[in-house]
């Protein structure tokens, strides 16, 4: 049973990401924004991190920075969801140690499938 | 596998509803000199939001509206856009016109769209007008690669480099990713392998060769390597033998999105600005008044009072299962348990009565809440600089006071906007600050609330006032009337002073439906003001509609109910300390005060009532909207709580009384509305002067 | 519930009718005079109760009364009248009646002498009622039926109760 973390400070999508990926078997971990996500990563381990980038107190591609310090975070998948287009935002994810990138908006099937691919 | 998305509607309309305040509240408090970065990043990622969320659950039409907004955003936040007065209007603007359309998403009602159209051909316009150097983006589609339709197979020459693991991206997930696609060959390079002495495992040194046989689009090969493009070396060359030159993939992901170039026609934009911002606050009050899914409805509770209530219950069953106990085999021993028993039931009750009060308690910020941007558009329409400062949003009051104090406060708001606050250059040639202010405040004081609408403008002129109420006919030209009465002529129906009836203030919506609604609540509104300086309303509203502590009372065989709030202290007095004051009636000496004394027998017309003289009977020494005095009744009886009964319901309002209540015995008690008896008794300090009562 | 005695009821009897309207009156006297008030006005019928008076209200309104926790204003309808006042004996009946006001809907209850029975009515027989002088004001007297040898006036009751709401509105603005 692989774990994910999910974070976005979007109540809806959160919740969107979390049942669709609770749904295919997946055990998932919430938080609502970088900070709460890099506490919660400092207590458990898990197979994958998904995040948003714009978030209130630490947005994601800090914490992918700051992920990335972490010894049990050092090479596991760390995806940005992002609905910005722009090449520096990405670039910068990647700076960061991103993985890479799920554009928003996106539909339940589309994060499935990714996941998938990422987890092997 | 479809997952039903519309159970996480509710949870996104929510969250945009409350991400529109946010927006709103920022966009109002943004200096367009000097804004402060922080406060453009929240207002960006809350449209950032709406947009993500709105293009996630398939509305589009809100997506696309939003982009616009969020990219205007985004420019101000980078410093690549100025923010002026000008795009904060327009954007004020847009947030009415996301707001309408998220109401009618939400309850799957028609937006109009003319109206949605008009808005963004503001904000394209906005957008078109200073750009910033924008972005092209790439149209969308594959490029105009070997678009040969049958393609045999593909070379891939694959080389991580070192780091490219410590990205989380392993190289095993893309050669498994390839293999899906097609036939994979491949061949793998292990030359760079360092003795293992000094392998690093954590970095790649291998690289692949391989051959993809299939027809498989090159973009499909594109995307499996789109995340490690600046991790690797990677060369895709296409096998058909008409293929062109090797696409290396270094191309962007583009995305479905388009950002919208076409500049609107320029349409007489100010005379629409204001008219938007016109209709869009009308059109924002009326979609908010008229959102009864869930609206009128339901209250959003603090999960700490639900709780508090639990307990509640859970004790009064323990009071109630003892009591039970006792009743089944019951002695007369028993009957100091049985007092304390009952004597605890009526204290859980109590308890619990509060408790679920307090549930329909909310705070007065939800009626502030739209006064800063009504302030802030109708001071730009009227041309005058005003300041709005609100305090006491957390008082915390009914939530049938919330939706009916808005329409009265929003009258006197807009009436000390129109007619209080003076135009800038008057306001300097009078020698005040050309910025006015109007302050709004609410808090508790004894068992009422007070609301207070406070400006410093050129306030009531008593004699304009006096003019126009004699030459209307409704007092006469020899009246004599208090200050506080002139005040209050503006309360009568149709009496406006203003030379033409702007459209502000509302038509004849007057100032007589404000006190009719503020006494319908139960309240009383009091007018405060000094010519030149400026004017104070301030509301009464008691704290809890339906249930009041009250003393009952007796005259002759009736029963009547006194508030508790209202009572000072009680006392008997003896004939010699009346005394008659001339013009003034009876009055008694209490401390320093003289008082005036109100036969409640008199003026409520009881026949049988037993005291006469003063030393046979009681004083119950009250107080009402800052005046004072001293009832005669025959005697006192219990305190009680007793639940507040409409007389207007069925029948109409009686002056001096402010509603009945059924006693234990099933009988009906009426309550006293200590200020309206007090003017019925022409005791208040107004009356003092010989004056005239308007006549109805 | 209390319900007098009813007067001659086969003088009052069931009519057929085609397809005309048929509305039910309850009929009740006062002062000698028979009445009708729209059936589906009424909510009950009691007995005369104590009321708590109402200061300062007209000498008609007699005061309110607790019905099942809502407060109801009392009228005497002769004193409304202005008809001779008549003792409150065991046969007084109070008719509960649901009011329609430009308010709303209100709950108010009228002191007869007695109650008869309730009449089925023919709109094609109402006839408006003449300006004869009578002692109730010929604005409140939606018709007239008659019921074998009496002659029922029916009283328009929104109207005759909520006159008293007209008088609110000036101790309002006073």
């Amino acid at each position: 049973m692989a774990s994910i973390l999910a974070v976005d400070d979007s109540a809806s999508m959160l919740q969107m990401v979390s049942f669709t990926l609770k749904g295919a078997g997946f055990d998932v971990v919430e938080a609502t924004d970088g900070q709460h996500a890099l506490d919660v990563a400092k207590t458990r381990s898990v197979d994958l991190v998904i995040t948003d980038v714009n978030m209130p107190r630490m947005d994601g591609i800090t914490l992918i920075g700051e992920l990335r310090k972490l010894p049990n975070y050092k090479f596991i998948p760390l995806l940005m969801l992002t609905t910005e287009s722009s090449p520096e935002k990405k670039q910068q994810g990647k700076a960061a140690g991103a993985t890479g990138w799920i554009v928003k908006p996106f539909n339940p099937d589309q994060l499935l499938n990714t996941v998938k691919k990422v987890l092997g | 596998m479809t997952i039903d998305m519309a159970q996480f509607h509710q949870v996104f309309f929510d969250e945009s509803f409350e991400g529109l305040d946010v927006m709103e509240s920022g966009l109002l408090e943004m200096d367009p000199g000097n804004a402060d970065p922080e406060q453009i990043n929240s207002i960006f990622r809350a449209a950032h939001s709406i947009k993500g969320g709105s293009g996630t659950f398939g509305f589009t039409n809100i997506a696309d509206f939003t982009h616009v907004m969020e990219t205007l955003l985004d420019e101000m936040r980078d410093g690549r856009r100025q923010v002026t007065a000008e795009a904060v209007n327009v954007l004020l603007a847009s947030v009415d016109v996301l707001r309408e359309m998220l109401t009618a998403t939400s309850e799957d009602a028609e937006v109009d769209p003319e109206r949605v159209k008009v808005q963004k051909a503001d904000l394209d316009r906005l957008l078109a007008g200073n750009s910033a150097a924008e972005e092209i983006v790439e149209p969308d589609g594959d490029e105009a690669a070997p678009a040969a339709s049958e393609q045999t197979g593909w070379h891939i020459v694959f080389h991580p480099h070192s780091h490219m693991m410590r990205t989380g991206n392993d190289p095993l997930r893309l050669l498994r990713e390839l293999k899906s696609l097609g036939e994979l060959t491949v061949k793998v390079d292990i030359e760079p392998l360092p003795p293992l002495s000094e392998l690093e495992p954590e970095d790649s040194y291998l690289s692949w060769d391989m051959h993809l046989m299939g027809d498989v689009s090159k973009e499909k090969i594109d995307d499996i390597f789109d995340w490690v493009e600046d991790d690797c070396d990677l060369s895709i060359e296409s096998l058909s033998p008409e293929s062109a030159a090797p696409a290396v993939a270094t191309e962007d992901v583009s995305e479905s999105e388009q950002e919208a170039e076409a500049v609107a026609a320029p349409a007489p934009v100010e005379r629409r600005a204001a008219g938007t911002d016109r209709r869009a606050t009308d059109r924002r009050e009326s979609a908010k008044k008229s959102a009864p899914s869930g609206g009128a409805s339901s209250i959003r509770v603090d999960i700490s009072k639900i709780d508090a209530l639990i307990n509640m219950v859970g004790e009064l069953v323990i009071t109630q299962s003892m009591l039970s106990m006792m009743g089944e085999e019951f002695d007369i021993s028993q009957v100091e348990r049985l007092r304390e028993g009952l004597a605890q039931l009526e204290r859980h009750t109590r308890e619990m009565q509060e408790s679920v009060m307090q549930i329909r308690m909310l705070p007065i910020s939800f009626t502030f809440s739209r006064f800063p941007r009504l302030v802030h558009d109708l001071s730009t329409k009227m041309g005058k600089k005003i300041e709005l400062k609100m305090t006491g949003e957390a008082t915390e009051v009914d939530k049938t006071v919330i939706e009916k104090i808005g329409d009265p406060l929003v009258h006197l708001v807009r009436n000390s906007l129109d007619h209080g606050i003076e135009l800038p250059e008057d306001r300097v040639a009078a020698g005040k600050p050309e910025l006015g202010t109007v302050e709004l405040n609410a808090s508790h004081r004894g068992g009422n609330i007070i609301i207070e609408i406070k400006d410093d403008g050129k306030g009531l002129d008593k004699e304009v006032l006096l003019n126009k109420a004699i030459e209307k006919g409704v007092v006469s030209a020899d009246a004599v009337l208090s200050d506080q009465q002139v005040y209050e002529l503006i309360f009568g129906a149709g009496f406006s002073t203003a030379e033409t009836v702007s459209d502000v203030s509302g038509r004849g919506v007057g100032m007589d439906v404000v006190r009719r609604n503020i006494n319908e609540l139960g309240g009383s509104i009091e007018i405060q003001s000094e010519v030149g300086v400026g004017s104070s309303f301030v509301i009464r509203l008691p704290l809890t509609l339906a249930i009041l502590d009250g003393q009952t009372v007796s005259i002759g065989s009736e029963m009547y109910i006194v508030p508790l709030v209202s009572i000072i202290e009680s006392i008997q007095i003896k004939e010699d300390m009346v005394n008659m004051l001339a013009g003034k009636g009876e009055t008694f000496k209490l401390r320093e005060e003289y008082l005036p004394i109100v036969r409640l027998h008199e003026v409520l017309g009881v026949e049988d009532a037993k005291a006469k003289e003063i030393n046979e009977g009681l004083l119950v020494v009250v107080e009402g909207e800052g005046r004072r005095c001293g009832l005669f009744v025959d005697d006192l009886l219990g305190q009680q709580q007793v639940v507040i009964k409409s007389l207007e319901a069925n029948y109409r309002k009686i002056e001096g009384l402010s509603g009945a209540t059924i006693l234990g015995d099933g009988s009906v008690a009426l309550i006293l509305d200590i200020p309206g008896l007090i003017r019925m008794a022409g005791k208040g300090p107004a009356d003092y002067d010989n004056n005239v009562r308007k006549t109805a | 519930m209390s319900k007098s005695q009813s007067t001659e009821p086969e003088n009052l009897q069931a009519e057929e009718f085609s397809d005309e309207e048929n509305a039910q009156y309850l009929t009740f006297e006062l002062a000698g005079e028979d009445y009708g008030v729209d059936i589906l006005r009424v909510q009950e019928i009691r007995g005369w109760d104590v009321v708590t008076r109402i200061p300062n209200a007209p000498p008609y309104v007699k005061g309110v009364l607790n019905l099942r926790g809502a407060i109801v204003p009392i009228f005497d309808l002769r004193e409304r009248f202005d008809l001779p006042f008549h003792e409150y004996t065991k046969d007084t009946v109070v008719i509960v009646l649901r009011i329609n006001s430009h308010t709303g809907m209100r709950i108010m209850g009228v002191i007869v002498d007695a109650v008869s029975d309730v009449l089925n009515a023919n709109s094609e027989k109402l006839t408006n009622a003449p300006d004869f002088g009578g002692r109730v004001a010929t604005e409140f007297i939606a018709g007239l039926v008659s019921a074998g040898d009496k002659m029922v006036m029916l009283l328009d009751v929104d109207k005759l109760l909520s006159q008293d709401q007209g008088d609110s509105e000036l101790a309002v603005a006073s």
